[in-house]
């Protein structure tokens, strides 16, 4: 496990030192001056530009300056925004946890109905459950998020009135900022209408997750399936079939511990997919969450916000993917003497 | 937590959802969500020009010494209960109202009531330059500044606690009209002080104290702006208990959140006809006193030249822009004043839409295979103009007939996109102005005169002496009809000289939800919740 561990912490830092190498070498790459863009002022002073050169040691050799450039990283200075004029940092501290929340909670629908289903689908081999379900897998995954989402509003919001269409709660409630993700801020705040509240931003979490949970959702069906087909053929299920145990205790005592283990080796690619599709679903629902920051920084050329949000979305996505490397090792000890990466 | 945990705790979240507790009821009936179309640049109306500001602070925060009387415009008492001017029109007295409580908030707890420093330092920190308030964070004040209000105005004077008298270095007619508007707020003396010995002076503007209706309680810079009823508030208590401003930019997501409830009242409804056939919502439209232009760089080559102007307004169909961006729903612009203003002089001749005099025009300004030039598209929503950046496209359509290619610049944020234009980053820009009050000054100072060129109203910098002149006579009398004769003169150079070209007057529209009751929108200035209430 220790040697497991350390080659992963090992791939984490390589990975995280080329993100803030292309990171850095967006400074260059971006159109107009480097320093303008950081001082998140159209039209910085001269004196301005003359600390930040400083700080950044704009005069020095590359080297030096990706040196600088890293301690800022690291000190939680990522420049400051030209739309908003905030530190870029404090606005991310703002919006991630919305995305998490967002992610999340869809990475959790996804799993709960589409691994079943997909066990279902194994179960029944060949047969017209399996070809309805995989049918239905595949329809799911090849629709367009943008388009689910507006399907969604249109259907569940505005003829049915049954969910809200945008944000995270309704603007009535007042929920103090303590960690950002408003369930758990709800709980922690003493509104009267603290359940109010929380109904409320139930209502509102429903329809993003479930847009952003089907193409993950479908992907785990197949997946499930195939892990499930793969268990069922082993040598040990036909051994527990000839020892005569039922089937039901054979899927349930045997089956699916098994079958599950691959499929959580796979949770962690996908998130990378999920926080795409969380952020076109953010700028959709009004969610404020990064995905929406980070395209509206688009729109507005904002580079700095940019470039550190691309830097900390990416490394939160491939934290999150080490994580789960971790749980599947600790849950499926074989996989703790494989020599590579996988 | 295992599996059937899970799913169990998802039932109970699904299960809370669906039983809708009665009280929610209750405390959206005590509130108002207005869903509006941008951010405010400042909290405070003396600094800015943009209607979107204007819409979230003036009426709601503060209150002027006058104000105006929604149906004939005319001047009524307000912070100053009656007033005195003398005969030469220099020396205006004010007799102020007693009793009137600023607010209380997390930041600050007035001891007084309003008196005559407030005024002073309301006014003196646009006049004087060395006041401590008056840069702070390097603000301007471009309604001030564009009506020339310094040069106006020789002295504030307090005479007791409750007098003050304005001496003016002229008489100027449109002086009342001016301190009624929306931008001559009444600030705190009490707050500045607070805030010096602090020394946090840029807060003045961030975090409003007023006497008006509503106190700022949180503010979210683009997400929302959460207002509390000001208890002890002079006029007839507000109805509700939280006034919010949901941000919402985009207009399809103001008529979804209008459509699904989570918005009472939105500003600047796409789709009004649709909106009319639902029972449960009602259209509210003004005639507003504004004009939409396309407005010319004129320092900035090809538009210095006066032929290249009048070309380009030759060669716009203005028509087929009414139909298409306003949907019939304005009035085609003769002039940058609308029908409704005393000034409007009816004997003007209308612009016609002509490709062929367009292109002698430009033949003879020495661009016979045309030229490249860009567009400013605003990035927002007004009444003025509900789709510039369609219009940009139609008028990049018109204008390929005479060979002059146009790439249209938009994708800017609000704010952003001003200042580069105050800038005159622009060659073009589609821009218009609304009215702060009926006065004529109020549309020809601002938008053409020299001082407001680069000020952020005047984005043409064009700068005319003559048209300069011809505005000052304007004021120095106050007989209408040789005031009107003035106007029509200044317009006159107007239209010989095209800085820019006048398309649309529009109507002002919006749609709430029937519950809200009272009065929202005046003809012109900002919104006003004062008198809202809910069913």
């Amino acid at each position: 496990m220790l040697t497991f561990t350390l080659r992963r912490i090992n791939l984490l830092l390589i990975t995280i030192f080329l993100l803030t190498l292309v990171s850095f070498s967006l400074n260059f790459l971006f159109p107009g001056d480097p320093l303008v863009n950081l001082s998140g002022r159209i039209n910085p002073t001269p004196e301005q530009l003359l600390i930040l050169s400083e700080q950044y040691q704009h005069n020095a050799n590359f080297f030096i300056q990706y040196w600088t450039y890293l301690q800022h990283i690291f000190k939680g200075e990522l420049g400051v925004s030209m739309a908003s004029r905030l530190p870029i940092n404090s606005e991310i501290i703002n919006l991630l946890p919305a995305t998490i929340e967002l992610s999340m909670t869809a990475l959790i629908i996804a799993m709960c109905i589409g691994i079943p289903i997909g066990f279902i689908a194994a179960i029944n081999h060949k047969k017209i459950t399996d070809n309805i379900i995989l049918t239905i897998a595949m329809l799911g995954y090849s629709v367009p998020v943008f388009w689910l989402a507006l399907v969604a509003i249109l259907v569940f919001s505005i003829q049915l009135n049954w969910l809200p269409s945008a944000g995270q709660i309704s603007l009535l409630y007042e929920i103090k900022h303590v960690t950002g993700i408003q369930f758990i801020d709800i709980l922690l705040s003493d509104s009267e209408y603290k359940w109010q509240a929380f109904q409320n931003a139930s209502s509102h979490i429903i329809l993003p997750a479930c847009v952003v949970a089907l193409a993950p959702g479908t992907l785990f069906i197949r997946l499930a399936r195939t892990a499930m087909l793969d268990v069922l053929e082993t040598g040990y299920i036909r051994a527990a079939k000839a020892k005569g145990l039922s089937f039901t205790q054979i899927i349930y005592r045997h089956a699916i511990r098994n079958a599950l283990i691959n499929v959580i080796r796979h949770v962690g690619l996908q998130f990378a997919n999920l926080m795409t599709l969380a952020m076109v679903t953010e700028v959709i629902f009004n969610w404020p969450g990064i995905g929406r920051w980070l395209i509206e920084s688009i729109y507005q050329r904002d580079y700095t916000a940019i470039q550190a949000g691309l830097l900390v979305l990416s490394s939160f996505i491939f934290i999150v993917h080490i994580l789960t490397d971790f749980i599947y090792a600790a849950l499926n000890p074989l996989a703790r003497d494989s020599k590579h990466g996988t | 937590m295992n599996k059937g945990q899970l799913i169990l705790s998802l039932i109970v979240t699904v299960l809370l959802v669906s039983c809708d507790s009665g009280n929610s009821t209750s405390l959206s009936a005590k509130s108002i969500i207005y869903c509006s179309e941008g951010s405010p640049a400042s909290f405070n109306p003396q600094t800015i020009t943009s209607g979107t500001s204007i819409d979230a602070t003036s009426n709601q925060l503060y209150d002027r010494l006058l104000s105006f009387n929604p149906g004939d415009n005319d001047i009524k008492p307000a912070l100053a209960k009656s007033w005195h001017v003398t005969r030469d029109g220099k020396m205006i007295t004010f007799y102020l109202r007693k009793n009137v409580e600023f607010h209380q908030t997390e930041y600050f707890t007035p001891t007084r009531t309003f008196n005559a420093d407030d005024v002073l330092f309301s006014f003196n920190r646009i006049l004087d330059q060395n006041h401590e308030f008056n840069s702070v964070a390097g603000v301007q004040y471009p309604f001030f500044q564009s009506v020339n209000f310094s040069s106006l105005v020789y002295e504030v004077e307090k005479i007791n606690e409750y007098t003050v008298r304005f001496k003016l270095n002229h008489s100027d007619s449109s002086f009342l009209s001016n301190l009624a508007s929306d931008y001559s707020v009444i600030i705190s003396a009490e707050y500045g002080k607070q805030l010096s010995q602090i020394n946090l002076h840029h807060n003045i503007d961030l975090l409003p104290i007023g006497t008006g209706p509503f106190k700022l309680k949180e503010y979210r810079a683009g997400s929302f702006i959460r207002y509390y009823p000001h208890e002890n508030y002079w006029r007839e208590k507000v109805k509700i208990e939280q006034l919010i401003f949901d941000i919402t930019p985009s207009n399809t997501s103001r008529l979804t959140k209008l459509l699904t409830g989570a918005c009472d009242v939105i500003a600047y409804p796409i789709a009004t006809e649709q909106i009319q056939k639902y029972s449960n919502l009602t259209l509210d439209a003004v005639t507003s006193l504004n004009v939409g232009y396309l407005g010319f760089n004129t320092q900035k080559p090809p538009f210095d030249n006066k032929l290249v102007r009048k070309a380009i307004a030759f060669a716009i169909n203005k028509k087929a822009i009414i139909e298409t961006i306003y949907a019939g729903k304005a009035d085609m612009a003769k002039s940058i004043l609308p029908k409704s203003s005393w000034a409007y002089d009816d004997s003007a001749s209308e612009q016609v839409y002509s490709v062929e005099t367009a292109r002698i025009l430009l033949h003879e300004a020495g661009y016979p295979n045309g030229f490249t030039m860009n567009i400013w598209a605003m990035p927002v929503q007004r009444a003025y103009n509900p789709d510039a950046l369609t219009m940009a496209k139609l008028i990049q359509a018109d204008l390929q007939k005479i060979g002059i290619t146009v790439k249209i610049i938009s994708g800017y944020e609000w704010e952003v996109f001003l200042n580069m234009v105050r800038l005159g980053e622009h060659q073009s820009v589609l821009l218009g102005w609304s009215a702060d009050h009926p006065d004529p000054d109020n549309f020809l100072t601002p938008i053409l005169s020299c001082d407001s060129a680069g000020k952020g109203s005047n984005n043409t910098q064009w700068c005319n002496k003559d048209f300069d002149q011809l505005l000052k006579d304007a004021l120095q009398t106050a007989n209408i009809n040789q005031r009107k004769k003035y106007y029509a003169q200044a317009l006159a150079i107007v239209a010989e000289e095209v800085p820019l070209l006048p398309i649309a007057h529009s109507k002002r529209y919006q749609a709430r939800s029937t519950d809200v009751k009272g009065k929202l929108l005046n003809a012109f200035g900002g919104i006003d919740f004062r008198k809202v209430s809910k069913n």
